[in-house]
């Protein structure tokens, strides 16, 4: 079976913490930060890399477009 | 192999459309119109159409619309966009021309020009942000607003005696000879974002055809006027605006 592996990148300061990323992630490999960004937003990241499937279902619901996705297939 | 290794411009699936730019978007977190802005953008990148794109952007919370997307904009007065965009639409007919407008906006004060604009089937493409609320202004009610559902000026839940029928003006666009697709989608989910991206490249295409006038509604949340958190937003307008709003195209000639 091909298996992929998916890696997401935050754009930290554009993120509104608005948590639809992680609601929408199939895989839960997403969180809320503790720490907040400079606007006081505490924002996705990745707490589950390991489970990323590179699907791009966070970044397709993400309002703000602060999601890139990299995907590869082993 | 490693976050880093994957973390590579050969293996890049998604990322932010060119044509938005870097500005923040002021709109609060959560908000359905920064998803529609960035479907919107990445359909212009796909038609290789930045030079050749002209948006009218409303009054309400998308008035800063031309912020954000790097294309050619007017900003019209309130309810006022479908009647520039004819003005833009005739008089550079090889431009592709849409109005980004709120429900307050094309349904309430824009009522006349959105239906004229219609019936006329002009050349253009409307995108209808229909939150069921006047988002800008403080969460009053709009001619959209569900029976029950409360809003600033309605505290208790609107009622038909006291304020009406809610308005189904997509329905109404339907009926109308001059439109040629009228269709109702959603952004909550991925499966939603990619078939309202569908629609809106549609209606784009059609408006280069001078097929007529294409309408995609998108049932969206207003979670600040809702006063619900962006999730249990998505979950309210599922139960609560499909029923009234049911997605699916209503005319597509
Ligand atoms: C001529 C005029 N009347 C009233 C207003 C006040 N006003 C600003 S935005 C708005 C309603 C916006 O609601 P909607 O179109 O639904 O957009 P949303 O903010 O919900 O996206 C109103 C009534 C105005 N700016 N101009
Ligand atoms: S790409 Fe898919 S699996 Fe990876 S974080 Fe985003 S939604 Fe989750
Ligand atoms: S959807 Fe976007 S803005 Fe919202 S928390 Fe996720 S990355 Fe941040
Ligand atoms: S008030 Fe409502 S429509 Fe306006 S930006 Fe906030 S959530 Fe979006
Ligand atoms: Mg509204």
């Amino acid at each position: 079976m091909a298996k992929v592996k998916g890696a997401v990148v935050v754009n930290i300061e554009r993120c509104k913490g608005c948590n639809l990323c992680v609601v929408a992630c199939p895989s839960q490999v997403l969180e809320l930060s503790i720490e907040a960004n400079s606007k006081g937003y505490n924002f996705s990241t990745m707490v589950v890399p390991d489970s990323c499937v590179g699907c791009a279902a966070c970044a397709l619901v993400c309002p703000d477009a602060c999601i890139t996705v990299y995907k590869v297939r082993l | 192999m490693t976050v880093n290794e994957i973390i590579n411009p050969a293996n890049l699936v998604y990322e932010k459309p060119k044509v938005m730019n870097d500005t923040p978007m002021h709109y609060c977190p959560g908000c359905s119109h920064g998803v529609v802005h960035k479907l919107i953008a990445e359909i212009i990148e796909e038609m290789d159409f930045q030079e050749k794109t002209i948006g009218i952007a409303p009054v309400g919370c998308a008035v800063f619309a031309y912020k954000y997307l790097d294309i050619d904009w007017q900003q019209a007065a309130h309810g006022r966009a479908p009647a520039l965009a004819t003005a833009v639409k005739r008089l550079l007919p090889d431009r592709l021309v849409f109005t980004y407008q709120g429900d307050g906006d094309l349904a309430a004060i824009g009522t006349a020009e959105t239906i004229h604009a219609a019936n006329r089937g002009e050349n253009i493409a409307i995108i209808f942000i229909n939150n069921g609320i006047y988002g800008m202004t403080g969460g009053q009610m709009a001619p959209t607003t569900l029976v029950g559902m409360k809003s600033s000026t309605s505290p208790n839940g609107r009622t038909v005696p006291l304020n009406g029928n809610p308005l189904d003006i997509t329905k109404l666009l339907a009926q109308l000879d001059g439109t040629c697709y009228v269709t109702r989608q959603s952004v909550h989910t991925v499966g939603s974002v990619r078939k309202t991206k569908k629609a809106i490249r549609k209606a784009f295409e059609n408006s280069m055809m001078n097929k007529g006038t294409s309408v995609v509604e998108v049932v969206s949340t207003c979670n600040s006027g809702w006063k619900l958190t962006p999730e249990a937003s998505n979950d309210w307008m599922v139960e609560n605006m499909f029923p009234a709003y049911p997605l699916g195209d209503l005319k597509d000639l």
